[in-house]
């Protein structure tokens, strides 16, 4: 390349503050190569990208350097502004000097002297560029969407009221996730089935949603627009196609085992339906309780008792493979467990328990019948204690986030509490109150002005059983004193946190997840909705604690952009992937085992018919990986060849 | 009985002075372990509670100094009885053992060549019990059976905290247990086991510790404890010297007889050790025939 041009940005102050960008441009003016050098306030304006474009054209540049932003921020809108100035967008290149400059650099003469090494670098790496096309692959006009809470609901109905097909896949055996365990919700206080329970009949009833309930995606392989997906039904034991629902088997089961729906609080026998309203409607057979074995049937009351002879006991797991074009992850949050804090009993007290728990029971079909009842006798508490943050806002115990639905679901608690018990007397320790949604902030002035509710804004430090007493020991930081409260029940307001198996389902995806294990978001502001892997898309708690409405706004929000990807019958691929010259390669195989994309296969050279390495772009994600392992060089990852970074460090150093 | 076990002791002050009953009895009963219990030649005092700051190292000289001694004299490992000693020793040594170590520092500070390794293992004896001895060792030795004696072992915060020091889980220590049992008592689980006896504002605030005293040891007796097993002389000290102040003011609280562990086992073991106090009460109370 003969013809360069180099554009430096001010990004306002954000580069000029700390790099003397008049200086720079003379010196960058003098580079050999370089024809043009200019700088402007905001290159990515408008009047900014003009100014790039006009230059590209009318002084023939044959490559041209944009010294700004992370290229992860901007890289995509130059290289359409190149493309618009009939320049190969790959003959377009970025030298961050902002995050990797300016915003690290306090001294002028410092930054500008390392903004300058970055430009020369990037211009020694440009020289070799070459010109590269994006190829184009099909999209398969269906979705998936892993986790069937409000978030997978709704993002399925979403997608399939447009008249595409989805596939549903959730975990256990109804679909509903949290939300069908919440008795009412904040701020309005609507009843939670009652706005859940048609979301789920409709999505069972929709003609393009295919349901899978109890079953799990064990492998998903391919990329954007192609991803071939394997999901493994466990066996129910009762045939879903056969069983009417009508729980004849239920009295005859000799099993009883806690209710995971009620939290534990309720029981339920080893067939059976985790709550009325559960969808699909049919009985499971929880193989682990059954007194059945694989080997040995012991029991058959359940199978004499079914009329429509749906029950099998010798049902296996299938496994079925369908191809999607984009993927929808909404496998939702747990709550940390109370065993987690030791110096709240560790989950050794009974009447010690969870916010979920507290759900069921406010919930009229909950294991109490919606009447608050001390676990461990029955009674109903008259002192009730809220410990707000238990696990959150701490990392002693693993969690320095705020769970950020807790300070409200706890005064829409206490709230209800006082209700059902009116002489009862309610605490909540909290450390400040977060409630920022709208009408949150409301909802809790009226809880703590009306109810009654004695907020105490502190920490508890420890809880412990006296006789049949709960004590609470805790600080209230406004009167500087020590409380000790003598509880009947105290509620855990226990930290949000991602659902077990969401990290083994991240490695299945091959996506990125957060320190708190929540899958992470291609970009905090930008890209809220989409996981760092193209194609793959992010709804509700999965992501991070949230409300319902967040969580349906999110859900909402992908299931706009996997449509908007299905618009398309091809969509563009970056040409930015690993190619490999066959010459060169010896057919070692190196390259395939290191491929963490299975990119790499293996396969009899056409020319020679030696075994040679060769590359699918499609499933390539252009780490670079097989490139640097290869012994023989013949790998190149296109846009970072070798030649451009060994270019680039030697104008550096 | 197991032949080889050696570990070198510091002593701390407080075991030679008020807590001599601790010592004599510890000894006694390592002696009848096996273990070879060898004090060191030279120590001083352990350094005491210091702040939990990081960056001022002056506090910590004085567990430098024994822990210097403790290499000099050849010992990688040594004990301690006093839960004090233990922790500020440890906290100290893990200084040394961590990453962003005051080690050079203080080194240079006390101009030592070749200076302090970090390498010397500081243990709580319970702690050395746990790893070296097994209950049913102690299990033979036994000669009088605690047989219906409910004894409850109290940590105190000094072996628990901060959690790197801590030499059981913090919030559920069950370490004494084993131990105990073996010795026929009847252990007794009480949720204030593991709080703070109130330490030194024993000097300056003796009613605060006072009231302290009185919720530990009437939470062990409503847990039906006849007695407190303590493993630190603070501890011993705070619920013991100030039940008189706490029946005062609390005159429902019955008395509690606060003892050593090391003392139950080397009475249980009938071992000769020299002492002015009867640990295991001889006096007739329902249950105690069998003490006896
Ligand atoms: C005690 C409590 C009270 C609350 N009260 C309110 C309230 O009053 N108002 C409000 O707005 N919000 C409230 N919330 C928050 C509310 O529960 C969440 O906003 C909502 O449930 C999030 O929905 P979700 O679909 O993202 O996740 P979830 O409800 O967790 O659903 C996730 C689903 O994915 C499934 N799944 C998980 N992993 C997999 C997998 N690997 N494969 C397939 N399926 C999988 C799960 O089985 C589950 O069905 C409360 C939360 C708590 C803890
Ligand atoms: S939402 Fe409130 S209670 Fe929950 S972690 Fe945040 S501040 Fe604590």
């Amino acid at each position: 390349m003969t013809r360069l041009g180099v554009f430096i940005c001010h990004c306002g102050k954000n580069i000029a503050r700390t790099v003397n960008i008049e200086a720079l441009r003379e010196k960058v003016s003098t580079l050999p190569d370089v024809v043009l050098a200019k700088d402007y306030l905001y290159l990515c304006s408008k009047p900014g990208q003009t100014m790039i474009a006009d230059d590209i054209r009318e002084h023939r540049l044959d490559g041209a350097l944009v010294a700004a932003c992370s290229p992860r921020l901007h890289g995509k809108t130059f290289a359409q502004t190149a493309q618009r100035a009939g320049l190969n967008p790959y003959l377009l290149d970025m030298a961050n000097i902002r995050e990797h400059c300016s915003w690290v650099h306090i001294d002028g003469a410092e930054g500008t002297e390392k903004a300058f090494s970055i430009i020369k670098g990037s211009l020694g790496r440009l020289r070799y560029a070459e010109p590269l096309e994006p190829f184009q692959s099909p999209v398969t006009k269906r979705v998936l969407v892993i986790g069937g809470g409000v978030a997978g609901i709704q993002a399925a109905l979403d997608i399939a009221n447009s008249g595409h097909e989805v596939y549903l896949v959730e975990k256990s055996p109804s679909l509903g996730g949290h939300m069908a365990q919440l008795g009412e919700t904040f701020p309005t206080l609507d009843c939670s089935s009652c706005i859940l329970t048609p979301r789920m009949v409709e999505v069972s009833q929709n003609e393009y949603v295919h349901l899978f309930s109890y079953a799990e995606a064990t492998r998903v392989e391919g990329n954007i627009g192609q991803f071939q997906v394997t999901v493994r039904l466990r066996p129910r034991y009762v045939d879903e196609t056969l069983c009417t629902g009508c729980g004849d088997c239920v009295p005859t089961c000799p099993v009883v085992v806690p209710n995971e729906f009620d939290q534990g609080l309720g029981a339920r026998k080893a067939v059976y339906l985790p709550f009325p309203q559960a969808v699909p409607a049919v009985y499971t057979i929880d193989w682990d309780a059954c007194l059945n074995t694989d080997k040995l049937i012991i029991c058959e009351n359940c199978y004499k008792s079914c009329e429509a002879r749906a029950i099998n006991f010798l049902m296996e797991p299938r496994e079925i493979t369908f191809e999607v074009g984009a993927i929808i992850l909404s496998t939702g949050y747990e709550l940390m467990p109370v065993a987690h804090i030791g110096e709240y009993g560790g989950d050794g007290y009974e009447d010690v328990i969870d916010g979920l728990q507290f759900e069921r029971m406010l919930s009229a079909s909950g294991p109490t019948g919606g009447v608050v009842r001390r676990p461990s006798d029955g009674r109903i508490p008259q002192n009730v204690v809220f410990v707000q943050c238990a696990g959150s806002r701490d990392p002693e115990h693993g969690v320095p986030y705020c769970s950020k639905v807790c300070c409200m679901y706890t005064a829409k608690q206490a709230l209800l509490y006082k209700h059902a018990v009116p002489d009862g007397q309610a605490y909540v320790f909290y450390i400040d109150i977060r409630a920022a949604g709208k009408g949150h902030e409301e909802f809790v002035q009226k809880v703590m002005s009306e109810e009654r509710i004695l907020y105490l804004r502190g920490k508890v430090s420890k809880i412990f059983k006296s006789g049949d007493k709960i004590v609470v020991w805790g600080a209230d930081t406004l009167s500087g004193r020590q409380v000790e409260i003598e509880a009947d029940l105290v509620v855990l307001a226990m930290a949000v946190i991602p659902s077990s198996g969401s990290q083994k389902l991240a490695r299945t995806l091959h996506i990125a997840s957060d320190l708190g294990g929540f899958f992470s978001e291609a970009h905090p502001k930008l890209g809220p909705l989409e996981s760092n892997t193209d194609g793959i898309f992010l709804a509700g708690a999965a992501q991070f604690a949230k409300d319902i409405t967040d969580t349906v706004s999110q859900a909402t929000g992908a299931a706009g952009k996997a449509l908007s990807l299905l618009a398309n019958d091809f969509i563009r691929l970056e040409p930015t992937v690993s190619g490999v010259e066959e010459g060169l390669c010896r057919g070692c195989g190196l390259c395939a085992s290191i491929c963490p994309f299975g990119a790499v296969t293996m396969s009899p050279s056409e020319k020679t018919g030696a075994m040679v390495a060769g590359i699918n772009p499609v499933l390539c994600k252009g780490c670079g990986l097989c490139a640097a392992g290869c012994l023989s060089g013949a790998i190149t990852l296109k846009g970072s060849s070798f030649r451009q970074i060994f270019a680039q460090l030697e104008e550096m150093v | 009985m197991p032949e080889g076990l050696r570990v070198g002791y510091f002593p701390g002050c407080t075991l030679k002075t008020d807590a001599r009953d601790f010592e004599s009895s510890a000894l006694a009963v390592a002696g009848a372990l096996g273990i070879e219990v060898a004090e060191l030649g030279r120590w001083n005092c352990c350094g005491t509670v210091y702040s939990l700051d990081a960056v001022n190292l002056m506090p910590r000289l004085a567990s430098v100094h024994n822990l210097i001694r403790a290499e000099e004299e050849g010992f990688s490992e040594i004990m301690t009885l006093c839960s004090m000693c233990y922790n500020t020793l440890k906290r100290t040594n893990n200084l040394f053992t961590s990453k962003n170590n005051g080690l050079a520092a203080i080194n240079d500070f006390l101009c030592l060549k070749p200076g302090y390794s970090g390498r010397v293992k500081i243990y709580h004896f319970l702690e050395f019990l746990r790893e070296k001895i097994k209950p049913e060792q102690v299990k033979d030795l036994v000669v009088r059976p605690l047989d219906s004696l409910a004894v409850a072992p109290y940590y105190g915060c000094l072996l628990l905290r901060p959690k790197e020091m801590a030499i059981d889980d913090p919030e559920k220590p069950e370490i004494l247990t084993p131990f105990l049992s073996a010795l026929g008592a009847k252990v007794i689980d009480f949720p204030l086991n593991n709080e703070c006896c109130g330490a030194y504002q024993t000097a300056m605030h003796p009613e605060a510790v006072a009231r302290r005293a009185c919720r530990i040891i009437s939470s062990a007796q409503s847990e039906g404890a006849d007695m407190i097993a303590v493993s630190c002389p603070l501890c011993h000290y705070n619920l013991s010297a100030l039940q008189g102040m706490v029946r005062s003011t609390h005159p429902g609280l019955k008395a509690m007889p606060i003892v050593y562990f090391t003392e139950i086992m080397a009475q249980a073991m009938e071992l000769d050790y020299k002492t002015e106090v009867e640990a295991i009460p001889r006096d007739a109370e329902p249950g105690r025939e069998a003490v006896k």
